[in-house]
């Protein structure tokens, strides 16, 4: 049981570190119908930014809390920015285009960002420090839980839940799920849907910067190839979940962690992948829309 | 103008060492041949060993030779393919060498030491790797100045059975050629000596969280950890065993031996331990190799360059020792004399291994890696 309870626990942790990840995916699918491939490296450029901001600011000397602060400020500012130009230069030119236009050029944009962060900064691994604080509270619990873990798990919750409720209760809200029923309609009546959906890439973007800081100070390390993995990961739990559904995005991830932590607890790591995708699969035929995916019938 | 005198200079010993080499070949020279891939793809394997024969050779004959008697060499080009290398054999065996610096691939090698065996030629490779060519027993007269691709995992288990003294095992690894091949060596030979391996499992490399897989272990009850890979995921794994506060012996390979895995974990690489070809680098002879070889070639040597020179030093050694070119004397004397070279202080094992340098065990101490002693 205690062993168990030690795998459910990792599994969360892992689980919300995807999630961190699959809110935007998800989030900019749900408005724009686009599977946004260069999220992850917003996310890696994220940590980056933060790596450089932090360590310039930490060598002059401010306090640890507030050099946390503003080079988490600073990433999300960055990525955001990151987020709002991919989508004027890379996706808004082709958005009466068929789909598979912008999906195109996202994989092309994650190749180009990959490409110029692996060139601008170095193809080595390097060290991330944690300048998030250690909760004493959590120590003689650590084997379960340990502060990082908490504080990813924390931020994934708050969060879902400020997103949810932002887009069920505001004005902006409401016109972020107008844009998401229909562009034309709703500017027709109206709605800035340019100003939308640019928004709508600058949150999703300084979200994955959010998880770019909080996930490199959790691994220690980071490289111009971690937002591959991670986009990856985050896809299929966005699918898994429903893709455009914000609490989706969450329970699919939580479900892609405790698979992965169960399968490899009780059976072995060497198929991690496999388990995922036995999962991803298994829903996916019983409910192709994802869990929380809303039912959308195909006009022909 | 001094400079153009020395160079004048070094002319005039490279033209006269050429001439040398088209004079009629004296009765009483002693042959040593040289053979690997000296054109083709591999040629930057191969062509160092050449250099550094002839450096050795040149400073043995400017000494007087052996007993007397001058070294003469003879280069021939296998391109590291098995069916060249069995025609460069049978060129060499013709030109009735004592011995063969080479060959360079392991395939190429063991495809002429058959010839070279049947002939009664001792053959020394600065580069063959593949375990069996000293293991299977079949070849008295081969030896070589590396170790052979199992030696890092013989040397972990028997440094985790005699030094650490652990009792059970969780060995993990990336899936990987490298990483896979050094866990399930080291998971067979601690088995063999009565370690229990309680946890064997690969990870996908490049993952964010192991923290599943550090549940298992710690849920294993192993006494120390095993890790076959490289030092991306090496620095991860320690990070997130001491944060759950496990303190277990973290035992790698050469993927970890490396600078940068301390500069990524920092204070987690503290007291982890790995193995890793043992540092010359300071060795007074390796240094002077090296220099010698900047002066003749006018470049920085390549590849094996200093394990083909502790081989010929290794052949002109025995030959001086045995006081004859007779094969069972000139064997006996590489198995049993030790010689000063580049590597260090060599000889060979019964089987043909080299005795004194290899892979060594190190350990971050203070933010650096320590070779234990």
């Amino acid at each position: 049981m205690d062993f168990f309870l030690k795998l459910f626990l990792s599994g969360t942790a892992k689980g919300s570190i995807y999630a961190l990840i699959a809110l935007g995916y998800t989030m900019v699918y749900g408005i724009v119908q686009l599977i946004n491939f260069a999220h992850g490296e917003v996310y890696m450029i994220g940590g980056f930014t933060a790596l450089i901001i932090g360590g310039l600011l930490f060598s002059s000397g401010m306090a640890v809390p507030l050099v946390l602060l503003l080079s988490i400020l600073a990433a999300v500012v960055f990525s955001a920015a990151f987020g709002f130009t991919i989508e004027k230069l890379a996706y808004k030119p082709l958005r009466e285009k068929p789909r598979l236009s912008a999906l195109i050029s996202a994989i092309g944009i994650s190749m180009i960002l990959q490409n110029v962060v692996l060139l601008a900064q170095t193809e080595k691994y390097l060290s991330f420090p944690s300048y998030l604080p250690e909760l004493e509270f959590l120590r003689p619990v650590r084997e379960y839980l340990n502060s990082t873990q908490f504080i990813i798990l924390v931020t994934t919750a708050a969060i879902m839940v400020i997103l949810t409720l932002t887009i069920k209760f505001t004005r902006m809200g409401k016109a972020m799920r107008a844009t998401a029923q229909d562009k034309h309609m709703a500017q027709l009546v109206g709605v800035d849907i340019n100003g939308v959906i640019s928004l709508t890439f600058i949150i999703g973007s300084a979200l994955a910067a959010v998880g770019g800081v909080l996930i490199c100070s959790y691994m220690g390390q980071i490289n111009y190839y971690i937002g591959f993995v991670a986009g990856i990961k985050a896809f299929v739990a966005a699918v898994l979940g429903g893709i455009g559904s914000i609490p989706g995005a969450v329970l699919g991830s939580f479900i892609l962690g405790w698979t992965e932590s169960l399968g490899t607890g009780y059976l072995s790591s060497d198929y991690e992948d496999a388990y995922a995708f036995v999962i991803l699969i298994l829903i996916l035929i019983l409910k192709p829309d994802g869990i929380l995916g809303k039912n959308q019938k195909q006009k022909v | 103008m001094r400079r153009s005198v020395v160079v004048v200079a070094i002319l005039a010993v490279s033209v006269a060492l050429v001439l040398s080499g088209c004079q009629k070949k004296e009765a009483g020279t002693i042959k040593i041949g040289v053979a690997g891939a000296h054109s083709g793809d591999l040629a930057s394997y191969g062509l160092p060993s050449v250099n550094a024969a002839k450096l050795v050779v040149e400073a043995v004959n400017a000494a007087g030779g052996i007993d007397g008697k001058k070294v003469e060499l003879f280069v021939e080009d296998d391109q590291c393919k098995p069916e060249l290398a069995t025609n460069a054999a049978a060129k060499l065996v013709s030109d009735e060498v004592v011995a063969v610096i080479g060959h360079i691939c392991s395939g190429a090698t063991k495809s002429a030491l058959g010839i070279y065996k049947d002939s009664k030629i001792i053959t020394v490779s600065p580069s063959a790797t593949t375990p069996s060519l000293t293991q299977s027993g079949e070849y008295p007269n081969f030896f070589r100045t590396i170790a052979p691709d199992d030696a890092q995992a013989r040397l972990a288990t028997k440094f985790i059975k005699e030094t650490l003294g652990l009792s059970s095992l969780a060995v993990l690894h990336d899936k990987g050629d490298y990483g896979k091949g050094f866990a399930e060596l080291v998971k067979q030979y601690a088995e063999s000596e009565g370690i229990r391996v309680v946890l064997f499992e690969g990870v996908n490399p490049g993952a964010p969280d192991y923290s599943a897989v550090v549940n298992k272990i710690g849920n294993s009850g192993a006494a120390g950890v095993v890790w076959g890979g490289y030092h991306p995921e090496a620095s991860k794994l320690v990070q997130q065993m001491k944060d759950k506060g496990m303190d277990l012996p973290f035992i790698s390979d050469d993927g970890v031996k490396d600078q940068t895995f301390i500069e990524v974990a920092g204070a987690y690489a503290e007291g982890v331990y790995a193995t890793g070809p043992m540092d010359t680098s300071s060795n007074p002879l390796a240094v002077k190799a090296v220099a010698d070889h900047k002066a003749k070639f006018g470049e920085e040597p390549g590849a094996f360059f200093l394990n083909a020179y502790a081989a010929t030093l290794a052949v002109v050694n025995a030959i001086d020792k045995a006081g004859s070119t007779d094969y069972d004397a000139v064997i006996k004397a590489m198995r049993s004399e030790y010689v000063e070279t580049p590597l260090g202080k060599i000889s060979f094992d019964g089987i043909g291994d080299v005795i004194g340098f290899g892979f060594s065990v190190f350990q971050v101490q203070g933010g650096t890696y320590v070779e234990l002693k």
